[in-house]
């Protein structure tokens, strides 16, 4: 049954946020789902509330983020040396490096490994670089099966779903979902989910834990992201909460780790500043369950061949901005989507990409390269995914300014805009008229004046009300009245009045 | 102590009484207050849209319109937020351009001393009290970027406490935003009106009869809202309540 199943499921094609609209079509297609916002809102108030009293236990919370920050500005301005240090390292320990320019690379790196093991799947560690350059996708289409085995990972894998949140991939599915995916999927890729299996948590953990046991002890090469490396060592680390990374890292024979050049802290020391801002920041714990730290192999422990592969994927490019490189400062802790107002409603899908959120948003599109040359549309749109609340940089464990890099992001987009445009847009139109009014007084009071004409004409006891139209006056008027201009704007009150001192 | 009014642009065109009341409340507390006139726009919308290059101008006449005050006071957190944080940003590119190598030094002159009404208010004039009456309940949103930009704290609601007549109630998840966000408001439309009517849903709840703030700006879009969904929640900055005696609420 297992031969058969696994052929079914290498001819189904893997779902990719390839094709995903640009963010307000997205958005508005999720805001419509009320139990996508219903399992959101409950989800994100809760993990929000955690994480705001671990860290007000820790009274130095301030200076542990100045020092994150401060490491990986380090990390960053020095990135070609240390790069090199871990790689000596790694390589003295008994690991093999490899350097992927891009995704195409990394990916070929990972099946030729995987090949030259006569193997036929992989068991993965939950891992955002690896869903960044669609590494199972990839694998598939070289006849190499690929088991999730991180719980909520393997809920989205067995649902053929999208993730939709950095830490909680299945973070839109609520218990009754999960029940209904694991009953109806587990079966065609390996052991069945128990008969009569509840919605029970409990219940529904065993059942993953039966489906993925047999995969762990069957699978020979394992894949895993990291979280840290440490250059000083050649050490690399992965925090995780199930045990099931654990479980990837060490019963296999083979383990390839696929990470952003980034990942690095220069020494241990480093790496404490980071083992306590992840966990409060991430999943609200003071300290993670497993925090799994291996240096090259150890013979009779563990795998015996260790492939690091360093992969760049735009990483370059977005260094060289100074503004946007504090984006590489990221530790993927996901606090930023807790907190965001408009994550909490849309969900991480309508970002159309596996960094979703705040962070997806500066993220994306600078990894796709939109410094250098016109991205599409969607892309182009996400920059303004956001009020610009800054409830993200309030909470970033590394002091990401993200709506500072938000507005350089959007500049960015009008710069492309403009620069392939014969004729501006409409956008540019309006801004560039409003720019003209607001250069003088004179022309901002003449503005006010007609303004206030309008107001007469068409408000309604003082209000403005369903003024149907294209562009933002709809958008406005959809759901939103607005008070009428003033007859009379302040400029003009003080002029006629001195001030008020000659009203009465 | 020269005291000056930087009134907004929008605010100067939808919320003129805004400003009245500023005029009234300062003279009632014994300060005069000047308007110059040359004063336009903090250039937010252009720079927070992308067009930085259109903000040059607007920084350079915000500077020449407010050299020489001691005290630049406006009634927007966010406005004021733009001027204190941005305006240095605006200015490093001009002279990087060599459009204009001394802008830099003027902005550091003028944009530390612009505030926010209730930082004028309680840290300049050292009042919270203000001899206001306002015999109505209350709710009261904390703005992000008064709160998160400029840090004005309880400042506002200490001001509102000392009103006679006036009950404050909580506001739940005060702190969310309301989705107002400049032109997100237009460009996210959908998205943004989902922020503002959970914002309403919670306004709506309090029971109270006016919601304030220390931003028109998103009054404006959540009293929209409300407008729109009848309901009789009055929407009312924070400078108008300040200046009430009572009479004329």
């Amino acid at each position: 049954m297992t031969g058969a199943a696994r052929t079914d499921r290498l001819d189904e094609p893997e779902p990719t946020f390839a094709g995903t609209p640009p963010f307000p079509e997205a958005a508005r297609a999720a805001l419509a789902n009320d139990q996508l916002r219903t399992n959101l809102g409950r989800a994100t108030a809760t993990i929000r509330t955690k994480r705001a009293a671990v860290v007000a236990e820790r009274a130095d919370w301030e200076s542990l983020r100045l020092a994150g920050a401060a490491i990986k500005d380090e990390v960053l301005r020095d990135l070609p040396a240390l790069l090199e240090q871990l790689e000596q390292a790694v390589t003295q320990a008994g690991g093999i490096v490899h350097w992927a320019r891009d995704a195409a690379e990394a990916n070929a790196i990972v099946a030729g490994i995987v090949r030259d093991h006569d193997a036929t799947e992989v068991v993965k560690v939950k891992s955002m670089a690896t869903q960044e350059i669609e590494l199972n996708e990839a694998l598939r289409q070289e006849g190499i099966e690929v088991w999730e085995t991180d719980l909520a990972e393997m809920i989205v894998q067995l649902g053929h779903d999208l993730p939709s949140h950095i830490l909680v991939p299945a973070i839109h599915r609520n218990r009754t979902e999960i029940r209904d995916i694991f009953r109806d999927e587990m079966w065609r890729v390996g052991r069945p989910a128990p008969d009569g299996l509840s919605d029970d948590p409990p219940e529904l953990a065993e059942a993953a834990r039966l489906h993925l046991r047999e995969k762990f002890l069957r699978a020979r090469v394992a894949v895993s992201g990291a979280n840290f490396a440490v250059a000083q060592t050649g050490t690399v680390v992965v925090l995780e909460s199930e045990g099931n990374g654990r479980m990837c890292l060490t019963l296999p024979e083979v383990l390839i780790t696929v990470m952003g050049i980034e990942k690095l802290v220069p020494t241990w020391r480093d790496l404490e500043v980071f083992l306590q801002l992840l966990p409060r920041s991430s999943t609200a714990e003071r300290m993670n369950p497993y925090t799994s730290i291996w240096t090259g192999v150890t013979p009779g422990d563990g795998p015996g061949e260790f492939h690091l592969i360093l992969l760049d994927n735009g990483r370059t490019d977005v260094l060289s901005d100074t503004t946007g490189r504090q984006a590489l400062r990221c530790i993927r802790c996901s606090a930023c989507l807790n907190v965001c107002p408009v994550y909490e409603r849309t969900g991480g899908q309508a970002y159309g990409s596996v960094y979703p959120g705040p962070i997806g948003a500066i993220l994306t599109p600078q990894l796709r390269g939109i410094a250098k040359h016109p991205v599409d549309k969607q892309t182009a749109s996400l920059p303004y995914a956001s009020s610009l609340c800054g409830a993200c940089f309030d909470v970033c464990p590394v002091r990401i300014d993200i709506p500072e890099v938000l507005v350089h992001l959007r500049g960015q987009v009008v710069r492309q805009s403009e620069a392939t445009h014969r004729l501006p847009t409409a956008e540019a139109v309006g801004m560039r008229a409003a720019a003209w009014t607001l250069r003088t007084p004179r022309r901002l009071g003449l503005a006010e004046r007609a303004a206030g004409l309008g107001g007469r004409l068409f408000g309604r006891r003082g209000r403005l009300r369903r003024i149907p139209g294209p562009g933002p006056i709809g958008a406005w008027f959809r759901a939103r009245d607005l008070k009428a201009p003033a007859r009379e704007s302040f400029r003009a009150w003080w002029r006629r009045t001195d001030g008020g001192r000659g009203e009465n | 102590m020269r005291i000056a009014l930087f009134i907004t642009c929008y605010n100067d065109m939808l919320f003129p009484e805004v400003g009245r009341a500023m005029v009234r409340l300062f003279r009632r507390l014994g300060h005069e207050v000047d308007f110059p006139a040359e004063q336009t726009c903090c250039g937010q919308m252009h720079f927070n849209s992308g067009y930085k290059d259109a903000c040059i101008p607007l920084v350079r006449r915000f500077v020449a319109a407010f050299d020489g005050y001691d005290v630049v006071v406006t009634p927007s957190g966010s406005c004021a937020s733009m001027i204190r944080r941005y305006h240095p940003l605006v200015a490093g590119l001009a002279a990087e351009r060599g459009e204009d190598a001394d802008l830099p030094n003027r902005v550091a002159a003028v944009s530390p001393r612009v505030l926010e009404l209730s930082e004028f208010l309680v840290d300049t004039l050292g009042v919270t009290d203000v001899g206001a009456r306002f015999p109505h309940t209350v709710a009261f949103h904390p703005t992000c970027h008064a709160t998160r930009l400029l840090g004005v704290g309880d400042r506002p609601t200490r001001l509102l406490a000392a009103v006679e007549g006036l009950t404050l109630v909580d506001l739940p998840r005060s702190e969310a935003c309301c989705g107002f966000g400049g032109t997100f408001a237009v460009k996210n439309a959908d998205t943004s009106v989902a922020m503002g009517q959970d914002k309403a849903d919670d306004v709506i709840g309090t029971g109270a009869e006016v919601l304030t703030a220390g931003d028109t700006s998103c009054l404006m879009h959540i009293g929209g809202l409300l407008s729109r969904r009848r309901s009789p929640v009055r929407v009312v900055h924070l400078a108008e309540i300040l200046a009430a005696t009572g009479n004329d609420a």
